[in-house]
Order: structure tokens, then sequence, then C-alpha cells
């Protein structure tokens, strides 16, 4: 059977070029980068090269990127870095109620420490009021954080406005961008993040590397401590070949973002309009204009997601629900509460997200298939016949 | 995570459907939790001679719903109000643990579906008791 996959915000498959990149680093370049012989001489550049690359992609300067295990470590890491070293000044959080359960739940923990947090709300849209950020400072404000992206809708915010704001108000501000970097232009300096996190496996490098962007002059406690790797920012020996692949991802994302992403934005305006043309009781979440080149979120009416995610899976098209069943908890996704959709419209949405191996014939696939599924669910369901 | 049991039947359900004239209807869930599941039975004799079911929920939802409808057609009522919802998560092969409280439902539908027949019984006993 042909195999689609349209989850390539869950992670991505390693690109060629990457695998190319890294291979002599699987071979013989086994050095520890600490090392000052020539084993670990000749792989502490390539560890450097691959900085100079992730600073380049989102405008940094090299030494203001510091090599993490994932997107989630440097969600934990800006944080709690950032009201360890300000817990002097102030106890109070600001986020949204829409952030990736790296940011969302590190803030609930922090709550149980003793810090308090506001979460924002969002519109129908998914989209931020900057009138309820700003009303929600006060002096004892110590971190802003707020996502590029929404990784279930794909909503961008506002990241300058609220950069801005921060800025203005002398507060930290931290961006988990894993959702954004390598496929829409994040530059570091116009947008006035002082924090930024990014996630290897999402644009096409392994898994188990991301970073964090720390500007210059921000100050943040380590999360782990131990040898003196990363300029005593981040303990433990170098994962050399996560890294040298996040850098060659980092310099493919910025050659190709401009053709790749008008591409994908064909291809999903392709299935979005293929859906809402042959199926009936549809509505796509999200933000219209505002959003992620490659993510849609679409509920269908009268059914639950996840048996739609299995259907589809039995005719080899690998899509995602970020809803009840699949993540473990009763509730539908936190996102779609969060922007007033109806509970059980929300328990039969759908994400479909678009990477670089999808074709129109994919597309083509999944619109043949998909009315025929829907079209069973419904005559099964008892609260399609209710309503009708 | 579903055993091949669990999708077989949510690959090909048995039983779906409503029964126009049935004897009792059982509808339990919540839309909310993702979960609703509406279970039709024609009783005869005591004995449940036709079963049909509507679901609106996950693949154990489905395939739950599904089972229900084989273990308990034919079987007379005592029978039947014997299936709990572990019978029928045995029954296929188990169940994912998080999908043993939300989704395993099949069996409360059908002791439901038992409960308005033997309510509408009642009812309708008491009528003829009346117009004598």
């Amino acid at each position: 059977m042909r195999k689609i996959y349209l989850d390539y915000n869950a992670t991505t498959p390693i690109h060629p070029e990457v695998i190319e990149e890294i291979k002599p680093f699987i071979t013989e370049r086994f050095g520890n980068p600490s090392s000052i012989h020539w084993a670990g001489r000749e792989v502490k550049k390539y560890i450097e090269e691959a900085r100079e690359k992730v600073a380049r992609l989102i405008n940094a300067d090299p030494m203001e990127i510091v090599f993490t295990s994932s997107g989630t470590e440097a969600d934990n890491f800006a944080i709690k870095g950032t009201v360890e070293t300000f817990k002097e000044k102030g106890n109070h959080i600001i986020t949204t109620s829409v952030e990736h359960p790296a940011v969302l739940n590190t803030c609930k923990y922090l709550e149980k420490c003793g810090y308090r947090v506001t979460f924002l709300g969002v519109d129908s849209y998914g989209m931020l009021d900057l009138d309820e950020l700003k009303s929600a400072i006060t002096d004892k404000t110590i971190l802003i954080s707020v996502m590029f992206a929404n990784n279930e809708t794909g909503t961008i915010f506002p990241i300058e406005e609220i950069g801005n704001i921060a800025r203005q108000k002398g507060i930290i501000f931290h961006c988990d961008a894993v959702q954004a970097a390598g496929k829409v232009p994040i530059d570091v300096k116009k947008l006035n993040v002082d924090l930024l996190a990014i996630s290897g496996h999402k644009f096409y490098a392994p898994k188990g590397i991301g970073s964090l962007y720390i500007r210059r002059g921000v100050k943040l406690r380590p999360l782990i401590h131990g040898g003196h790797q990363e300029k005593n920012r981040r303990a433990g020996t170098e994962n050399v070949i996560g890294i040298v692949a996040l850098g060659k991802a980092c310099e493919i994302a910025l050659r190709d973002m401009e053709k790749e992403s008008q591409r994908i934005l064909g291809l999903r305006r392709r299935l979005e309009e293929g859906i809402l043309k042959t199926i009936k009781d549809v509505t796509i979440n999200g933000h219209p204009e505002s959003r992620i080149p490659n993510t849609t979120n679409i509920s269908f009416h009268y059914i639950e997601g996840e048996s739609l995610i299995l259907n589809l899976d039995l005719e080899g098209i690998a899509a995602s629900t970020g809803s009840a069943c699949t993540s473990g908890t009763l509730e539908p996704s936190h996102v779609l509460m969060a922007m007033g959709i109806d509970p059980v419209v929300a328990q039969g949405s759908v994400r479909f997200s678009l990477g670089k191996w999808n074709t129109e014939e994919d597309i083509d696939r999944v619109l043949e298939i998909l009315p025929g599924i829907v079209e069973r669910l419904r005559s099964m369901s008892p609260l399609y016949r209710r309503n009708k | 995570m579903y055993s091949e049991k669990v999708m077989e039947h949510f690959r090909n359900p048995r039983n779906v459907g409503e029964i126009p004239d049935a004897s009792g209807i059982g509808r339990v869930g919540n839309p909310m939790c993702g979960d609703v599941m509406e279970l039709f039975i024609k009783v005869e004799n005591n004995i449940i001679v036709d079963v049909k079911f509507r679901t609106f929920g996950c693949g154990a939802a489905i395939a739950t719903s599904s089972m229900v409808t084989e273990l308990v057609k034919g079987k007379n009522l005592e029978e039947a109000k014997k299936i709990t919802n572990k019978t029928v998560a045995e029954a296929l092969d188990g169940l994912p643990p998080i999908k043993m409280h939300c989704s395993n439902l099949a069996a409360d539908a059908l002791h439901a579906a038992i409960e308005d027949y033997l309510r509408k019984e009642k009812l309708m006993k008491e009528g003829d008791k009346g117009s004598s």
C-alpha cells in the first residue's frame, strides 16, 4: 500500500543531505570535542560551524546559541533559568493557554513552586489579544513566554509586537519557536526576543537535538549542571551527531524556505479546498492568514477524531488528532477548547501537517479516500442522525 | 496500541444501525468526553433476538459496541445482564489501559437497553391491569 505521511508537525524524516553530513561522525570522527588532542580538535570545529549555521537561520550571533537535547529541554531551560535568575525581582509569569505542554506544564510546575502564572486566552482563530497581555503585566512580572506558531492549528502569534512590549517593560521574553523554525523566517533581532527554542526533528534533523537562543547579555541559571560545555550554560558531552545534523538542517531550511513554503502552501490549499468541496459540515480551525504554511486543523462534525485517524491509517495515510484518546486524557484538545470551539466538535478534529516529501498526488489520494470514511463514520454516529 | 481483534471489529463492525420497533433502547456516554453509544434490542420470549448500535467515539468505543452485539445476540435477559464491560474488553483481547474507563461503555449501553425494555414491559402490564 502507498504510504502518505501528513504528520510533519509530529516529526520529520531526516533529510538525505543531513544524513550525508553526519556519516563521518558515525564512522570516523568520534572524538570528544573537549579533548585537546587531534581526535577532539577535529570534531570541535564542526560543532562551531554548526553553531554558526543555527545562528544564521534566526539571525543570531553564534555565541548566543546553546545546544540542548530537545525543544522541551530548551523551553525548560529558558523558563526555569529565567525565574531562578530573577526570583528576587518578582514571581509572575505570563504565558498563553495554548502553549505546547513543554511550556504549559513547566509553568504549571512553577505555579506549584509558588510562582504566579497568567495563562492568556485566545479568540476563535486562536489569536492573542495584545491588550490583554499588556494589562496582565505587573511590576512582579519576570517572564513572558509565548509560542511562535501553535503546533495544533499553526496560528502564528504577533511575536514582534509582544517583543516590543516586553522590551519596553524590561521583562524577559521567551519564544517557543519549535513549530516555526525552518518553516517561516525568524529574525531574533527584529523580533526583540531574549530566548528562543527550536527542535531539530521538526525540520529534517534527527530526534534528540534542539537549541536555545540566549540573547547576549541575558544571564540564565543552567538547568543541567556538570562539565564546562557550552560555555558553562549546558553541561554534558556534546551530541556531536545531532549538532552537526541540526546545523545542516538549518542551512538547508534557510536555502529552501521561500520556494518550499510556497509549494507547501499550495498543497495545503489544495487539501483544504478539496475537503470543503467534497465534505459537508467541516470547519477549519486556526487563523485564515496568520498561519504557518504546512498546517491545517479540520473539524469533521458528528464524528470522533481517533476513529477517523485509524481509518486513514488503514489506508496508509498518517495524520493526527490533538484530541482526547491519543493524548491519553479525556478532555478534547486544550488548544481548541481555549478557542471556544464546541467540545463535541473539537473531538472530531484532525491535524494534517505537510512537508518536504508531500506531492499533489498525495493530496489527491487523501481527497479520494476521506469523503467515504467520513460518510461511513457519520452513518454510524448517533449525533449525526440527531442533527439531520 | 489496539489488539488485532479490536481492529478487526473496528474495520468491520457488526450490527450497525437501529431497530425501528426496538423493545428497548440504551444510550450512554457523553459527547464532550468523545463517546456516545446507542444500543437497540429486540426481545421475544425473554430472548434478545436482534441487536443494533450506533456509536460516536474512538476505535475502542466502536469495537466494544460491535463486540457486545455479538456477545448478546440470542442470549436470554438473565445471561445478557451478566455481560460486563470487562467481559467485552476480554473478548476483544484487552484494551489499552486509558480506554478501559473512557471508551468501554458497551455493556453499560446494553444494561440500559434491558432496563428500558423491562420498564416498558412493566408499564404495559400495569396498563393491562388498569383496563381489565
